[in-house]
């Protein structure tokens, strides 16, 4: 961990704009070498100089993306280590291209707060700031490792799981025809290593080929709606999203679940979450539905705060302003079309006149002023996305197509009669890198699993 | 009543497999040497198994012979059979077993303690450890005998409280009906040390005049037997075979009757057991589906009648161990000689200890072999070299000799033990190493004979030796790659191995490369011109075809060891680390580690942990540098 080369986005997420990637370590330069054409290989670049040119596929030459990368040897670096830092095009899909290409090579994503760290570590930043270098890996990690758990939940960790369990199957019985050589288990042929790999090969590949349509994870700054029941949030989701997903009747307490739907609002990625009315209720699904809104709101990057000008403000509002202090929010005044009986000055005490957005969503009347006041807020550099399913996304990407090379490798060291010993590396290595992207490499399963299959002793 | 008994640099608690290499090193390295045993008769004496080896196991026994340890060279001795196992799988796993002469693999084993200058062989039970200001120096006996000391190492083995239990019956002893070590187990707790109760077993024994090995299958040695320790060159040992047969469909059947008897199930065995090594029951009960087990019949000696029924260890009372081994194909008349036991202990948790072996809570005081939680004749010998080592090293004042997990299955095993601890009896496997393919037994020497030389318990003469081999071995891997082949000159020669023409030239390294070219397709074209031995060739051999897999591995060792150099410094509280997670505080506390690499490796410790530890480190570093 101390010597490895890493690699993360260093700019906001967005589609506006120039993203710029930073990669930094002892490889950095030998690395990106073969995915950059230009007029001069980058091995042969100075430090600290920038150069004009494409990224390719390494595979066949393929033109990617158009990019200007700088070039900087160590110490004279952020990190003191060699950096390379690619300009790219400000786009998810140009910024995740570059990613998976430069994931593909000796590059690891790199741990929240890693540079700064490094940094600190090459004696870059001064002593007084030790702390806030650990402050800052220990909030990042928090929070890496909340959304990491939270996305890898459901189907795809269900999916790698099933994997996983056909690995450490071929696994244990690999370890057990080593470490019990005299025993009567069934020998390991290569027909049996090929079969096994294949088996798993087709299972990544079918996940690939979702991620490949964006699907694995969606990306965008979670922004949650939010508000007591009945006040339009659904409404305002289906006229953002101009889709009928969340349920719209005029009973109170209709959603009552969590709903998402992805949006691009002047290029901007939204995931939008639809929540449940937050109010006290004694109906239990309800309940469920409002601990689940009040969750949502905890993670979102931006908060959309839903109220009905023709009421007065109502205690659970003012609750909820109380709690969004200092966070991004934007207060949506529905139902505009109707007198108002909200007193302004409370609002004005709790969110900036920017902030307060006026509209009709039956009418759908206002909601340009919405789109404009969430670009002000994201351009305005205020809105930062802290969401990491971005950057799971790619790195689940490239741990997948890891571990597909390494069950390859695996399955064509089984056609040319490698003895088993050597293959299980291949497949130990698939095995591992399966298991990032769920968290889980501890390797004392391994032995559990031995000893459950197989009868051995003395 | 109590006498001075004399003082030593060193003393040795127990003369099994630990104790007997601890005090070996210790003897050898200068230091003026006391063991103390229960009873002398049972020095490196083999309670379960007469064997020695096997996969990850016989690794650990060419280690210990290259740090300059006996094990190696005693069975290399006394062995009746030699077989070389997972030959037809890849070189790092290929793994040499002996068959010992139980009852002269004792013999010699002490033969060559007596001889050794300044070691002291005595007769007695400790009971109490002499503790002066926080330091272990010293024991006294049951005797009332104080023997002071400046280390002590602690190789009880099944000993501490042990109890036997077979069927009903349960009783206070040690193994093979020995005196158990009863007070100095309390002493310990006194301590404030944390025992855990283990169990573990043994199989019957049973007369080989009553066995029809005509409904058996033969088990040979090999012919032409490799041997474990770098010094044998040959042997006139004759070789004795063992023998195949299966457990019956009526034996499950007398077991599944008689499970009501069975300890295991009724809850007389508190201690926990090693998945890998079960009882008969056990896996009856728990294989329920297998029709039959294997059941090896092997030799005890040469000079004697018993015979060790491997497969069949098992608690079940007398009458039972009797039906189930009649129930077995060809035993139908067998004779039982001893009957099979489990016996539970009191053990050390590993994780009180440093990598070196010493106690973090008593300097001065060693622990080795069973006591830290481990099964298996290698194992304890593992740990009684490196713990004999450093307690010498302690008396001369030197830093302790650790090795790295890259270095040798004796490194894996004790950085298991001391990092993770084991809540069973912990049993080495090839498995347990990440870098299986670096830790071959074949160059074991080539690992840690310059470790062992260093330390003074490889002799001069030896090392010439070794560095000779070595540089034989460079020399002709060099030449093979400057010894350019043309398509002419190879082409007949390849077809005959059934390998694909060249059409360019080449050279003899690259084509080595093959899997289905040997070294006597180079003998056969171009031969060295040096004295090379089969062993070298073997080794030139291994080095080029693995080449690939080898150079992965090496890089990782590389970042591994960055990690292991990252020292963390004595002292540290990691309640005032500020960013430590509550989990990290409390586990690095209890273990302690000295690098940032085995700090990485305690479960619980999480990255970020980490990244925050080097930050707090390099804090440190520059504020002590600042300072002068």
């Amino acid at each position: 961990m101390l010597s490895d080369t890493i690699a993360a986005v260093s700019t906001a997420l967005g589609e506006g704009g120039i993203a710029i990637i930073r990669v930094s370590g002892p490889q950095a330069i030998t690395q990106v070498t073969p995915l950059f054409r230009s007029r001069i290989s980058l091995a042969d670049a100075e430090s600290h100089t920038v150069h004009y040119g494409h990224i390719i596929s390494p595979v066949d030459g393929e033109k990617m993306e158009e990019v200007l990368v700088t070039v900087m040897k160590g110490p004279r670096s952020f990190t003191t280590e060699d950096v390379v830092e690619i300009s790219a095009h400000g786009g998810i899909i140009s910024v995740r291209r570059v990613m998976d290409l430069l994931l593909q090579q000796e590059i690891r994503l790199a741990e929240p707060g890693e540079f700064t760290k490094r940094a600190f570590l090459g004696g870059r930043i001064d002593l007084s700031q030790a702390e806030a270098v650990i402050d800052l890996i220990r909030s990042k990690s928090d929070r890496a490792f909340s959304v990491a758990l939270k996305q890898v939940s459901g189907s795809l960790s269900e999916q790698i799981h099933i994997l996983r369990h056909s690995l450490i199957e071929m696994l244990a019985h690999i370890e057990v025809n080593i470490d019990y050589p005299e025993h009567d288990v069934e020998s390991v042929t290569a027909e049996f290593i090929k079969d096994k790999s294949t088996e798993v090969m087709e299972g990544i590949n079918k996940l690939l080929k979702t991620s490949n349509e964006g699907k694995i994870l969606r990306e965008g700054i979670t922004t949650a709606i939010i508000g007591r029941p009945n006040v339009g949030k659904s409404s305002l989701l289906n006229a953002l999203a101009r889709d009928n997903k969340a349920i719209v009747t005029d009973i109170p307490g209709t959603t009552r679940d969590v709903i998402e739907e992805y949006v691009t609002i002047n290029n901007i990625p939204l995931k939008l979450l639809d929540t449940a009315g937050i109010r006290d209720t004694m109906d239990v699904v309800e309940k469920i539905g409002v601990e689940r809104s009040r969750a949502a709101v905890v993670d979102a990057d931006l908060i959309l705060l839903v109220l009905n000008s023709n009421d007065e403000l109502h205690a659970d509002e003012l609750a909820l302003m109380e709690q969004f202090k200092g966070r991004q929010c934007i207060c949506l005044m529905n139902k505009m079309d109707l007198p108002s009986k909200v007193d302004k000055e409370t609002l004005l005490s709790f969110f900036e006149e920017s902030s307060i957005v006026p509209m009709s969503i039956l009418e759908e009347k206002g909601l340009d002023k919405l789109e404009e006041a969430i670009s002000t807020l994201f351009f305005g550099g205020k809105l930062e996305s802290g969401d990491l399913t971005y950057v799971s996304n790619v790195r689940h990407i490239a741990l997948l197509k890891k571990a597909y090379r390494s069950l390859m490798d695996a399955y064509e060291a089984a056609e040319l009669h490698v003895p088993i010993d050597l293959i299980q590396i291949d497949v130990r290595l698939a095995w591992e890198q399966l298991g990032e992207i769920i968290g889980d490499t501890a390797a004392d399963s391994l032995l559990d699993q031995i000893f459950s299959q197989f009868c051995l002793g003395k | 009543m109590s006498y001075d008994g004399g003082s030593y640099d060193v003393i040795v608690i127990g003369a099994g497999h630990a104790g007997c290499e601890a005090a070996l090193a210790s003897a050898r390295m200068g230091c003026s040497t006391l063991m103390i045993t229960i009873n002398l008769d049972m020095v490196a004496f083999m309670p379960c198994n007469p064997s020695i080896g096997g996969p990850a196991k016989g690794h650990v026994v060419r280690e210990i012979d290259a740090l300059g340890g006996e094990m190696g060279r005693n069975i290399d001795k006394t062995f009746i059979q030699l077989r070389m196992l997972n030959t037809g799988k890849g070189p790092a796993v290929h793994a040499l077993r002996a068959q010992a002469d139980k009852f002269q693999y004792q013999h010699a084993m002490k033969e060559t303690m007596e001889k050794t200058p300044k070691l002291t062989l005595r007769q007695g039970m400790v009971e109490r450890l002499i503790v002066e200001d926080g330091h272990c120096v010293g024991v006294i006996t049951k005797t009332g005998t104080s023997y002071r000391s400046k280390s002590v190492i602690l190789t009880t083995g099944t000993y501490l409280r042990g109890k036997v239990i077979m069927g009903e019956l349960a009783y206070e002893s040690g193994p093979n009906n020995q005196q158990p070590s009863i007070k100095l187990s309390e002493h310990l707790r006194e301590l404030g040390f944390e025992l855990v109760r283990f169990k573990t077993g043994t199989p019957p024994r049973v007369h080989k005049d009553t066995i029809d090995f005509s409904k058996t299958e033969i088990q040979p040695g090999d012919n032409k037997p490799k041997f474990f320790s770098f010094e044998t060159k040959s042997s006139q040992n004759e070789q004795l075979p063992c023998w195949l047969t299966y457990t019956s469909e009526v034996t499950h059947q007398i077991i599944n009757d008689n499970l009501h008897r069975a300890p295991m199930f009724t809850g007389i065995i508190e201690g926990t057991g090693p998945r890998y090594c079960p009882s008969i029951e056990d896996k009856v009960v728990r294989f329920s589906d297998k029709s039959k087990h294997q059941i090896f019949l092997e030799p005890e000696g040469k000079n004697t009648s018993e015979y060790y029924v491997q497969g069949l260890s098992t608690s079940l009372p007398e009458d039972v161990q009797l039906a189930v081994l009649r129930s077995i194909p060809g035993m139908e008349k067998v004779e039982m000689m001893r009957n099979g036991y489990a016996i539970e202990y009191d053990a050390m948790v590993p994780t009180q200890l440093w990598p070196s072996l010493e106690t973090k809570r008593l300097p001065g005081l060693f622990t080795a072999g069973q006591i830290n939680g481990t099964s298996g004749y290698e194992e304890a010998a593992g740990q009684g070299v490196m713990a004999g080592i450093n307690a010498a090293r302690k008396v001369q004042d030197k830093e302790p000799i650790v090795l790295d997990r890259s270095q040798g299955y004796i490194g894996v095993l004790i950085d298991d033990l001391v990092t993770k601890g084991t809540n069973e009896p912990y049993r080495l496997l090839t498995s347990r190493a990440e870098y299986r393919l670096l830790l071959r037994h074949d160059n074991a020497d080539l690992r840690l004979t310059p470790i062992g030389h260093e330390i003074g318990l490889i002799p001069q003469q030896r090392y010439e030796t070794f560095l000779e081999k070595k540089e034989l071995v460079e020399r002709e891997i060099a030449r093979l790659q400057e010894t350019k082949v043309k398509p002419v000159e190879v082409n007949e020669l390849l077809a005959q191995y059934e390998s694909a023409p060249i059409v360019d030239g080449s050279n003899l390294l690259t084509l080595m490369r093959r899997p289905e070219l040997t070294y006597s397709f180079v003998d056969q074209l171009s031969p060295s011109a040096e004295n090379l031995d089969e062993d070298m060739k073997e080794q030139v051999e291994i080095q080029i075809k693995y080449a690939g897999y080898i150079e992965k591995q090496l890089q990782h060792v590389e970042k591994l060891q960055k990690m292991e150099k990252k020292k963390i410094p004595d002292g540290i509280n990691y309640y005032e680390i500020h960013g430590l997670a509550i989990e990290a505080r409390q586990k690095l506390t209890k273990i302690v580690p000295i690098s940032i690499g085995q700090a990485s490796r305690i479960s619980g410790v999480t990255p970020a942990d980490i990244s925050i530890l080097l930050v707090h480190l390099e804090h440190y570093n520059r504020v002590t540098a600042a300072r002068g």
